[in-house]
């Protein structure tokens, strides 16, 4: 068994603890495991991709490419549409359903795509699309959204909840554990 | 117990358990984190320098000193590091000193591509290349045993893929290591041509030894599988032919770049039908197997440009192309922007406003060249900004003093920015210099440096006053502002353009995502009153955008900082 997973947004948004959420989860299982994550310029608030890869024989590539992807959680719409070619056949889309514009949008030079979730399902993609943002303001912080969309992801991947609870515990710093611990439980809700 | 480590994180684990006492580095993507997390042991003396050459140079005095030194730097940085390093190749070391250098195919956080294994051919020196984390953490350890062994600085290259991936690795204690005896000894220490001489034999000889450990350090391996092809690769790139090719092909991956084993190639090539060098940017190995009468497909196949992937070397192998749907419309791309609040803005703002030629430098506030502020015409390396500025306007006279700026931050200004405004001051030329002042080296992560105030652990320490300097290099006209109040910006930078003599702008304000910046409630627009001009867009934040002919700020993301308010002139945007 060998899965990948990809979690891209937009830079700033949190992929990053989102990532090691589920790389610690996956390590626990006692899988092999490789995380690729992005550092330096995209942070600022460009497209930001992360590829978690593990399975019970030796991960490789620790990228993903085209046709790959089991699972893509995306933080953001237009994010789910960029990275869509990523998904295997069949593969699952957990999406944030915020929308964030891009500089070209803004500066008018592009236009932001309408209907993006009816395309995405009608390409073919398993879609699921939840408004993560009001369920972290209600976990008290638009920051939880990254801890919302795995509470989401975690219903798809078969590990245990005790393991999840635990990769929160280890990486989440301690004043915003309660919050991340309820913005965990809104997104399984989801 | 094994662990999920970062590359980065690996390295400094490595250089705790080889007993490495000293680090000292210059920030740059992908290298940076290898210092932050070694600063995390008390056991590791680590600074941030201000720059590359200090740093080398303090490691390669720390190993003559007597303890097991390290500096860590990313390709360019090399360059800059790069006149100690081809001279401590001759004085060789006392206690073990390892150099990393992080490149960047693709350049995700880069101005060029360049390939730092020609550094380890140039200066003679033995190059390691791990290809995962546990790889990083072992090949450090094994490095520093040849740096002592052979006396020579040994060379770590990493890359993004390797540098910014975590896997999993196993740790073990740090080996604590008595300071090793110093001997005066110039013949060895000291290069002038009369030393320097005799040292360069015996760097040719440290090559032919090391030419010959090549053929059997356990540094490169071989995996049998089917001998139909063969495949000779390295780093990141063995880790995709491996993942798609499996077992059906086999591998000798180096693990040591330099030397380069000739035996080891030629027997594995013998064994097998093709035989394949994949490696990204230059063709280093390939030349080096042709150099030795070994028939390889390399660059014919394979690009120069860019980061490999398994796409790749599936289609170029096996001509498979992975099967995939595409979003059915063209998506708006999403390039990185300044931050929402970053106090960068306001300034080029002003330089828009008052269509300047802009010489820029290297760090976040390079995102001035993207639209819509658009006001950058020039990005070289690290410093380039202001002695670019000066030759320009040696070039062009009257015609671009007192249309022309250059702009570069506080961290890159001391780096080596301070030497071309010394240039500017003694030889004279009209050139304003904008100093962007965040207190912080805000692109790679949040590093401190001599402005800051603050050390790399995190303790108080003397701070440059950047205005001093200025005046002290021989710059009359210095003044500081704050880059939030768009008027006086302007009127500032105005009126130094303007004057006849070299001159020195400050714009200060902390970088927004810094921790200690106290952020003002989101601002909103009001639907009322906003009329649509879009005059609030000019500015570029990410956090206010246009929907249904009005302007709309997005809270999650606005910090109240105020800018665009003051360039609507309806009134629209308040508290
Ligand atoms: S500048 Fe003022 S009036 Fe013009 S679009 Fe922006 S908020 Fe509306
Ligand atoms: S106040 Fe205006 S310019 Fe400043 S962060 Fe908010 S939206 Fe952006």
């Amino acid at each position: 068994m060998k899965k990948s997973i990809m979690i891209v947004g937009v830079g700033g948004q949190g992929t990053l603890l989102a990532s090691r959420l589920l790389g610690g989860v996956a390590m626990d299982a006692g899988y092999d495991v490789k995380v690729s994550e992005v550092h330096g310029m995209s942070q600022r608030g460009g497209s930001v991709v992360t590829y978690v890869k593990f399975g019970d024989e030796p991960v490789y590539s620790p990228v993903i490419n085209e046709g790959e992807a089991d699972v893509i959680i995306s933080f953001e719409l237009l994010e789910a549409a960029r990275w869509l070619s990523y998904l295997k056949k069949g593969g699952k889309l957990l999406v944030n359903g915020q929308k964030m514009a891009p500089m070209p949008v803004i500066t008018g030079a592009a236009v932001y795509p309408e209907g993006i979730e009816e395309k995405l399902a009608a390409a073919g993609a398993d879609v699921t699309v939840i408004d993560a943002l009001s369920l972290a303001e209600e976990a008290g912080s638009s920051k939880a959204t990254n801890v919302v969309l795995m509470g989401l992801a975690s219903k798809f991947m078969g590990f245990s909840e005790e393991s999840w609870q635990k990769a929160i515990d280890t990486y989440v710093p301690k004043k915003f554990l309660d919050m991340n611990k309820k913005a965990f439980a809104l997104g399984q809700k989801a | 117990m094994k662990q999920l480590m970062l590359g980065n994180e690996a390295v400094a684990r490595g250089l705790y358990e080889a007993g490495v006492a000293i680090v000292s580095s210059y920030p740059g993507t992908p290298s940076t984190e290898i210092t932050e997390y070694a600063a995390k042991y008390p056991e590791i003396y680590a600074e941030w320098a201000p720059n590359e050459k200090v740093a080398v140079e303090v490691a390669i005095g720390a190993a003559i000193g007597g303890r097991r030194s390290f500096s860590a730097m990313k390709h360019v940085g090399m360059n800059v590091a790069a006149d100690p390093l081809f001279t401590a190749s001759y004085t060789g070391v006392n206690a073990g000193l390892v150099i990393a250098v992080a490149d960047d195919p693709s350049m995700h956080s880069s101005q060029n591509e360049q390939d730092s294994r020609h550094y380890a051919i140039a200066s003679k020196l033995p190059m390691v290349e791990p290809a995962d984390s546990k790889e990083c953490l072992e090949y450090v350890k094994l490095a520093y045993l040849l740096s002592e062994q052979y006396d020579t600085p040994v060379l770590f290259r990493t890359s993004t893929r390797i540098a910014h991936s975590q896997s999993l690795v196993e740790l073990s204690d740090r080996e604590e290591l008595p300071l090793k005896p110093y001997e005066k000894n110039p013949a060895k220490y000291v290069m002038m041509p009369a030393y320097a001489k005799p040292k360069h034999n015996v760097v040719e000889k440290r090559m032919e030894a090391l030419a010959a450990y090549a053929e059997t350090t356990p540094l490169n391996q071989i995996f049998w599988g089917d001998k139909k092809i063969g495949i000779i690769a390295a780093g990141t790139t063995y880790q995709y032919a491996r993942e798609v090719m499996g077992d059906k092909a086999s591998y000798l991956k180096l693990g040591m770049i330099n030397p380069l084993p000739v035996k080891l190639i030629a027997d594995f090539a013998k064994e097998v039908e093709t035989l394949y060098v994949i490696e990204e940017l230059d063709d280093i190995i390939e030349t080096h197997c042709r150099k030795h009468g070994i028939s390889v497909i390399g660059k014919e196949l394979f690009p120069w440009i860019g980061e490999f992937s398994q796409r790749l070397i599936s289609e170029k192998l096996l001509g498979k192309t992975p099967e995939y749907v595409d979003f059915p419309e063209t998506i708006p791309a999403r390039p990185p922007v300044m931050c929402a609040g970053c106090p960068h803005r306001g300034l080029f703002y002003a330089l828009k406003k008052l269509g300047l030629t802009v010489f820029g430098d290297i760090g976040c506030y390079t995102l001035g060249a993207s639209a819509p502020l658009s006001a950058m015409d020039t990005t070289v390396c690290m410093g380039a900004s202001i002695s670019g500025l000066h030759g320009f306007n040696l070039a062009r006279k009257e015609e671009s003093e007192g249309k022309s700026v250059a702009v570069i931050g506080d961290s890159t200004f001391v780096h080596s920015g301070v030497t071309g405004l010394m240039n500017i001051a003694y030889n004279g030329t009209n050139s304003t210099v904008i100093v962007l002042d965040n207190s912080i080296t805000g692109m790679t992560g949040h590093q401190q440096n001599p402005t800051t105030g603050y050390t790399l652990k995190g303790d108080p320490t003397a701070k440059i006053s950047i205005e001093k300097l200025c005046e002290a290099v021989g710059i009359r006209r210095v003044r500081v502002v704050d880059p939030y109040e768009l008027k006086n910006t302007i009127e500032a930078v105005k009126e130094e353009v303007a004057v006849s003599e070299p001159s020195v702008v400050i714009s200060r304000r902390p970088c927004a995502l810094l921790k200690y910046v106290k952020h003002k409630a989101p601002l909103k627009v009001d639907p009322e009153k906003c009329k649509g001009c879009k005059s609030c867009l000019a500015i570029g934040c990410p956090a206010i955008s246009f929907e249904n002919k009005k302007a709309v700020i997005d809270h999650t993301q606005c910090v109240g900082c105020g800018i665009c308010s003051e360039l609507c002139a309806f009134s629209a945007i308040t508290e």
